[in-house]
């Protein structure tokens, strides 16, 4: 009962951090807006994919960026904590790392979503096609997505001390993943080297990005793997970046 | 009367650095315990080894009966901390973190509402209790932690520097509050100071603590006793000789030269009152005034470790920094 009370307390705490951060919610708008409307239609002009302008291919792409990026970011509330003094408020608590860590990494994934949700407003805004239903269907997914990437970011965080080198590690591992997704064009077309396509294939991002793609575009998109499959390899990413957070939350001090 | 914590050989190094040594101490159920020392005599990682933050480098100890290290869990459930250093969410209103405290800490949903507004009460901030920390000062920060620790009713409550930066009035109301505590609700209470007056009021027994070791451990009124005496206060032109004449002409050991006087403890100091004058004279040297006063832990201090607690040592800037640190967030 007291973990229950303690992984809620710190869930909300996360969500409450992120409804005051105003700036964040503003510029979270405004990026994917950019990717959209500019360089979406930018390539709109040079070319097809499938049956599909590239806009409306980009846009589940953007939704798994967007995850991706915020996903990582989070991590930097344990630095936080940690640099401003609260972690030991939290670490000291009679409850299990386990609980600590669940709290603020499902906090954090929610925090993701609702970033992905609004990429869904900034679609709907510019006038691509978004049925309501749609979003609900995405939202599990989007979550799916987020669990295995913010326990990334939470796990490099609780190695870590300063702002800096969070900042340097995450560049290092977020445009590759976003780069080898598929999120903004295709790695499968023929004369992609081998290489590219396995590492692709390595990117838990590209299973999201393909099960977001299956459920926004419907017929119109001809998936890499069945649904279920994503599904599942996402699901699997998820369990093993848990177990390594919550290992990681154990031995911070 | 039984133990609430008992430290067996508890030991703590940084690198060559032993910041606890060897510590052997026992706190019985109800008492106001006080830690006292200078800047880096090792308080906070005392304190931060029996609340299980910090893994002690051998030895062990006890915090109701629980060990710190192999039932650290336990241990967490049955005590609270105020911190030195800042640990609140300042991005969360004060009210937001006492509750957020009262649900990590497992307070009855049907209390939490009335015991935050006692405590909110009690360190007068329920005018600000809805706006987001980081526009407090820093002393209604430090109150604010201060409410935090009071609203679970641990068993064992330590407080690191509790009165750190806050203004005297402020203080004493928090030290009244302490022994009410103490008193109504049956807790145990570890604090920790380098405020001679806060540790003589305040405390039931009293651990002088240098370089990690504790060197004198008493009520504050014995510990005095061991001076055995009066604290003779002496202005003059030429202090160097007056102190060595003190040592050598009265045989009296531990003069010392503090702020621009000699410092003397002696037995029956009125009596030995002329004969210091007398010798000064003899020796050509012109006292301006002298003083005669009960001595206080600051003389307690000096008399077992040769300096005043306040005395410039490297191992001091931690302790500033800490300080500063403070005032910048
Ligand atoms: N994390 C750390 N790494 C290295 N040295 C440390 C660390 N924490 C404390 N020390 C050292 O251990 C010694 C004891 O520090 P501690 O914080 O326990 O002192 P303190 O008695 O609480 O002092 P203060 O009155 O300044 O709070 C100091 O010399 C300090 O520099
Ligand atoms: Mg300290």
């Amino acid at each position: 009962m007291t973990e229950l009370r303690g992984f809620y307390t710190l869930w909300l705490r996360e969500v409450k951090r992120y409804f005051r951060d105003k700036v964040r919610i503003v510029s979270s708008f405004f990026q994917p807006f950019l990717w959209l409307v500019i360089f979406g239609t930018g390539f709109r002009f040079s070319g097809q994919i499938g049956e599909l302008n590239y806009q409306e291919y980009l846009f589940p792409g953007i939704i798994g960026q967007a995850l991706l990026f915020t996903s990582m970011f989070m991590g930097i509330s344990v630095i936080w904590d940690k640099e401003f003094g609260f972690m030991k408020e939290i670490l000291v608590a009679p409850i299990s790392r386990v609980t600590i860590f669940l709290g603020k990494m499902i906090g954090d994934s929610t925090d993701a979503a609702l970033q992905g949700t609004i990429i869904f407003l900034v679609a709907a805004l510019i006038g691509i096609k978004v049925d309501p239903l749609t979003y609900f269907a995405a939202l599990p997914v989007m979550l799916l997505i987020t669990f295995g990437l913010v326990s990334i970011g939470l796990t490099i965080a609780s190695f870590m001390r300063s702002l800096e080198s969070f900042g340097v590690i995450q560049s290092f591992i977020n445009l590759p993943l976003f780069f080898l997704s598929g999120a903004l064009f295709p790695l499968t077309n023929p004369g992609i080297p081998e290489w590219l396509q396995t590492a692709s294939k390595a990117n838990p991002l590209t299973y999201g990005v393909d099960a977001l793609r299956t459920i926004i575009l419907g017929e119109a998109w001809q998936p890499l793997q069945a649904l279920h499959v994503n599904l599942a390899v996402l699901g699997a990413f998820d369990v093993i970046m848990i177990i390594i957070g919550t290992w990681a939350f154990t031995r911070m001090k | 009367m039984n133990k609430v914590i008992e430290t067996f050989k508890l030991t703590r190094m940084f690198n060559e650095l032993t910041a606890v040594d060897h510590l052997d101490i026992s706190v019985e159920a109800g008492e106001i315990f006080g830690l006292l020392g200078p800047n880096g005599a090792g308080k906070t990682t005392t304190i931060s080894m029996l609340c299980t933050i910090l893994k002690p480098t051998s030895g062990t100890a006890k915090v109701n009966g629980f060990d710190i290290v192999k039932e650290s869990r336990q241990v967490r459930k049955s005590i609270g901390i105020v911190f030195q250093d800042p640990s609140i969410d300042d991005r969360m209103t004060g009210r937001e973190n006492l509750f957020m405290h009262a649900n990590l800490y497992g307070v009855p949903l049907s209390e939490q509402k009335s015991r935050i507004d006692n405590v909110l009460k009690l360190v007068e901030l329920e005018d600000r209790a809805d706006d987001l920390m980081r526009t407090y000062s820093g002393g209604m920060r430090r109150r604010l932690e201060l409410a935090r620790g009071l609203i679970h009713y641990p068993k064992v409550l330590f407080l690191d520097e509790p009165t750190l930066g806050l203004d005297p009035q402020t203080r004493d109301h928090v030290w009244k509050y302490i022994r009410e505590l103490k008193e109504n609700h049956d807790i145990t209470i570890v604090l920790t100071t380098h405020y001679m007056d806060e540790a003589d009021k305040l405390c039931d027994r009293i651990a002088i603590m240098d370089y990690g070791k504790i060197i004198a451990l008493d009520t504050p009124a014995k510990l005095k006793e061991t001076l055995e005496g009066d604290v003779v206060i002496i202005k003059a032109n030429n202090l160097e000789t007056l102190s060595a004449l003190i040592t050598e002409k009265l045989g009296l050991q531990n003069a010392r030269i503090i702020n621009g006087t000699v410092e003397v403890t002696m037995k029956n100091g009125k009596s030995m009152l002329p004969r210091i004058v007398e010798v000064a004279t003899q020796n050509n040297i012109f006292v301006e005034s002298i003083a005669l006063r009960e001595p206080n832990l600051e003389d307690v201090f000096l008399y077992y470790t040769g300096r005043t607690i306040r005395a410039d040592s490297s191992r001091e800037r931690h302790g500033f920094l800490a300080i500063a640190r403070r005032r910048i967030k």
